[in-house]
């Protein structure tokens, strides 16, 4: 039989398997089986290579399979949903750092002599994955670190960054010329290994620029990395299987962030190069907010909520830290029973990650046909009766269609304000992530409802 | 600090400034309350409730106003409680300083402090003390009522088998708080709506409500005074709303007129020949009867018919339902004296830098100190304040140069590198790039809400890079073999862990 040939069959059929898993996300009823697609995907391709390609050294592979799905395993099982994003950021450190070790292992290995041109396509293919390897490793590291609050969320701003980048950058460039000499005449070691640390203080120092609000847009341009390191290993290993594949996450990963930063109206590179409000005090521009803070209790809620017809809820970030979201879908449920009618409404930057917010409602079991997208729901805010926002800001702040001067003038946010009353979970006054004063709370038909969210929640289910 | 609440003296007024509720949470300042015998009788308010509540109760309103440091009314003091008020004391009622002169010149020549309830000032902050638009609620509403009363049809048409119902016509003139509320009550009685102000940001309002709103061609006469309210017009833009009204009073049923400019007379909006015009049996309500009517034919206080159309001139509709208009009054009171109250120690203070509270004090220490200062801010922002439209054109230019400008360069990258790499190189570039076309048109399918699952996921399937590992464990080099070995733990770390989490989330997401 000709194994080659099995191999490729398999690396195609699990090509095909990938792209059908992903496509399957695309609603919640293909959902399971595009996962599946994928499993079964990722089953092949390893039976096939071991199968067809491995020939010595089996026990240690099987045995290092086994140990690190049991440790995967354990750790999905283990995880909170609210510390999803931290998961997936360590994740995708584990990319980054095997497409540095696997180029490094590639580079060790003389077994195949290529000359010419292709020597050099090969150097640099070898050169790019270890670099983009490194810069998702250690960048993933770090937003583990600040995603789990190991290091602090807000931005670290070394002075003349953009010009350190741009030095690290041409650094980068000019270590590749020396590899690619080297490399040639046999040596080239220590420019790769230059090149690695320079690529990992760039991904360090990267993603410390850049701060908490703006975590969806780094964790999913990790995302992207990785799948362009793994396409890079492809080129190097000329593999096509991880060519196709690191090319779909790859392109999934930049759609994602795309849709983060058009949801936060920034540019890309805007968020790239880090801070967000650094002018500090833009407040000034939009004037002083006329108008008064209005508390309420938790039972004036509950009866404002029992009494209510249509009710909105907007959760953001701070829902996630108070761990609230049973007790919200606890209130929903009451409320659903009395026949209010209780929808979701869900900003596509809430929360430290894309799809953040419907993972920790679809924790608490809410059903998702009553949470919808932005888009969907944002012109029926008029007739909402009550809309609560849990411990958001940015995303509700009037002053991004009001203020054409504000740091977020543009930005899409969901307009609560329309409704009858709004009600604002907050644990203080403090502005947002961006620094930028809600005027929403000094509106008329605003109510605050100031503590943690899990405990005035708490109060106004018994309430209810 | 005591409190005191006598009974209105007014005849036919029903309502009292303040009730057993509103009463305990001013004992909560720190004050002490007493009530005359009897205030709240018409309101539905026992004496026991309020001895529950833990007020005193003392039998007349001389010795209400002997005790009392502060007196809470509704309706302005006569001649015989203007006697009763004392220098030093304070007085907070409703007083209309600009049609009673003379009253605030009594008022400030006996040294009293007096706050008028109609004079707060219409800014955001002291809404909660707009004792007015309580009252205007409620009085906008019960004007419905009224009109329902003496009108002897349906208001909502409905088609029976007994033959068909058409619905009511119903026609409000002034769509501020009176206005709306108005409009609101006659629409969930089922009738036809039409509301007209010179005011254009209230179109919305109107609009909001589901009524007509009706329009005159007057592009740039803005009927918006100071603070909220009307103001007077030119007088082509007065006969052209007259001529509106006369061809409007012909069709519809019911006329509830609330127009009002502050500080002077009704306009007149409804003369005798459009009263003449309407059909027998129509209804007008004017609930600008007491600053003289913005019918010719209305008749203050009283009900009167005249070419059988019914003329409603009540000057009291909010005193006709006194438990609610109480109830909201004293809350307006309590929300004034929470204001002026800052330590909630029982001392009342009266902060004349308070735009509110300066607002709507009147006179202090013998100092006339009406009228205040105007208002900053109207509810709608001027026009002039309007920011530039942004300049779209460059935008479009930008747009149609910016892809081909692309597209070139990717042609010509494209075509250097095809013209150095070797055929092998281009085989796996034409993989790669198709591969992120089906990337691009497969994940923006994926919808929003499985944006997290999504990354999972993909964080799984990237670890296809253990294939790299998995070709290089069978090196004979020992180091490369442990380099890929320890490749291998990590990135199945990833692929088991991955998937797993991708898993137990979908398995989160139902219906």
């Amino acid at each position: 039989m000709n194994s080659a040939g099995l191999v490729t069959a398999s690396y195609i059929a699990a090509t095909i398997l990938f792209i059908l898993a992903l496509g399957g996300l695309s609603n919640q009823e293909t959902a399971r089986r595009g996962n599946w697609y994928g499993i079964i995907g990722m089953t092949l391709a390893l039976a096939a290579t071991i199968l067809g390609v491995v020939t010595q050294h089996y026990t240690l592979l099987i045995v290092m399979l086994l140990v690190g799905g049991s440790i995967g395993l354990v750790l999905a099982r283990r995880v909170q949903m609210t510390q999803m994003p931290e998961l997936v950021a360590i994740l995708h450190s584990l990319v980054g750092l095997a497409a540095v070790l696997v180029g490094f292992a590639n580079f060790m290995d003389h077994s195949t002599v290529l000359t010419g041109a292709e020597a050099t396509i090969h150097d640099i293919e070898t050169y790019l994955g270890i670099l983009i390897g490194a810069v998702t490793f250690s960048g993933s590291v770090i937003a583990f670190g600040k995603l789990s609050g190991r290091i602090g969320g807000k931005p670290l701003l070394l002075p003349a960054r953009h010009v350190l980048n741009l030095v690290l950058l041409i650094g980068a460039i000019w270590l590749c010329r020396e590899f690619v000499q080297q490399s040639a005449m046999g040596g080239g070691i220590w420019p790769l290994v230059l090149m690695t640390l320079i690529a990992l203080a760039f991904g360090v120092h990267m993603v410390m620029a850049i701060g908490g609000a703006d975590m969806p847009v780094v964790v999913s341009m990790l995302n992207s990395y990785s799948g362009w390191a793994a396409s890079a290993t492809g080129f190097m290993l000329s593999n096509d299987l991880l060519i196709v594949t690191g090319a779909l996450v790859g392109s999934s990963g930049a759609i994602l962030s795309y849709i983060m930063c058009r949801a936060m109206n920034r540019k890309f590179l805007a968020v790239i190069a880090g801070g967000f409000g650094t002018g500090g005090g833009t407040t000034a521009a939009g004037g002083e907010i006329e108008g008064e803070v209005v508390p309420i209790q938790s039972d004036e809620v509950a009866e404002l909520l029992a009494n209510a017809k249509e009710v909105m809820i907007v959760p953001g970030y701070g829902m996630a830290v108070a761990q609230a979201q049973h007790t919200v879908y606890e209130i929903t449920k009451v409320l659903r029973e009395k026949g209010v009618n209780v929808r979701f409404g869900i900003h596509p930057v809430a929360g430290r990650m894309p799809g953040h917010m419907n993972v920790l409602l679809a924790e608490a079991k809410v059903p998702y046909d009553i949470v919808f997208e932005m888009d969907e729901i944002n012109e029926d805010f008029p007739d909402v009766d009550v809309s609560v926002v849990i411990g958001a800001n940015d995303i509700v702040n009037p002053s991004a269609q009001e203020d054409p001067e504000g740091p977020i003038a543009g930005m899409p946010v969901l307009e609560v304000w329309k409704g009858n009353t709004t009600i604002v979970l907050k644990r203080s006054m403090a502005t947002g992530y961006a620094g930028v004063e809600n005027p929403l709370f000094y509106k008329d038909n605003t109510r605050m409802l100031f503590g943690d969210a899990k405990d005035t929640l708490d109060a106004v289910l018994k309430a209810l | 600090m005591k409190i005191g609440v006598p009974r209105e003296s007014h005849p036919g007024e029903r309502r009292v400034a303040t009730t057993p509720e509103v009463a305990s949470q001013l004992m909560k300042l720190g004050y002490s309350v007493v009530v005359q015998s009897g205030a709240g009788a018409e309101a539905s308010f026992a004496d026991d409730a309020y001895r529950g509540a833990g007020c005193e109760i003392v039998a007349s309103s001389a010795e209400v106003y002997d005790q009392s440091d502060i007196v809470l009314k509704v309706r302005a003091p006569d001649n015989d409680e203007l006697g009763m008020l004392r220098s030093g004391q304070t007085l907070i009622s409703f007083i209309w300083p600009a049609q009673n002169p003379d009253l605030l010149a009594t008022l400030t020549e006996r040294g009293v402090t007096a706050l008028a309830m109609d004079s707060v000032p219409r800014i955001s902050r002291a809404q909660k003390m707009d004792a007015l638009s309580s009252m205007a609620n409620i009085g906008g509403y019960r004007a419905v009522v009224e009109a329902a009363q003496h009108f002897g049809r349906f208001f909502t048409g409905q088609i029976t088998a007994a033959g068909k119902i058409p619905p009511a016509k119903v026609l409000v003139i002034g769509a501020g708080v009176a206005g709306l509320a108005a409009i609101g009550a006659a629409k969930s009685m089922g009738a036809i709506v039409r509301s007209f102000d010179t005011r254009p940001e209230v179109k919305e309002q109107v609009e909001s409500m589901d009524a007509e709103f009706l329009m005159l061609d007057f592009d740039d006469e803005d009927g918006s005074g100071e603070g909220g309210y009307a103001k007077v017009m030119s007088k082509e833009f007065i006969e052209a709303e007259m001529a509106l009204f006369a061809e409007q009073a012909r069709d519809v049923d019911i006329i509830i007129t609330t127009a009002l400019i502050p500080g002077k007379p009704a306009p007149r909006l409804i003369t005798a020949e459009m009263v003449e015009s309407m059909k027998d049996g129509s209804v007008i309500v004017d609930l600008a009867a007491e600053q003289g009517g913005n019918c010719e034919l209305t008749e203050p206080g009283r009900v009167v018919t005249k070419n059988g159309v019914t003329l409603i001139g009540y000057t009291d509709l909010p005193s006709r339902l006194a438990t609610q208009s109480s109830q909201l009054y004293g809350t307006n009171l309590r929300h004034l004296l929470t204001e002026m109250t800052p330590d909630k120690n029982g001392e009342l203070v009266v902060d004349m830098n308070d735009e509110a509270i300066r607002g709507a004090t009147i006179c202090i220490g013998g100092e006339t100190t009406w009228p205040p200062p105007a208002p900053k801010l109207s509810a709608a922002p001027k026009a002039a304040t309007k920011p530039p439209p942004p300049v779209v054109e460059p935008e479009q230019k930008k747009s149609v140069a910016g892809p081909l400008i692309a597209m070139a360069l990717g042609g010509l990258a494209l075509f250097g590198v095809g013209a150095v790499a070797p055929e092998s190189f281009m085989a796996h570039f034409t993989v790669f790039v198709l591969a992120c076309f089906v990337g691009y048109m497969v994940i923006w399918n994926v919808t929003p809400a499985l944006h997290t699952p999504l990354m999972s996921v993909t964080n799984a399937i990237s670890s296809i890079i253990v294939i790299g590992a998995l070709l290089q464990i069978s090196s004979d080099s020992v180091l490369i073999m442990l380099i890929a070995a320890f490749t291998i733990l990590i990135t199945s770390i990833n692929i088991a862990g991955g998937f797993a989490v991708t898993r137990r989330m979908l398995e989160m997401f139902r219906k």
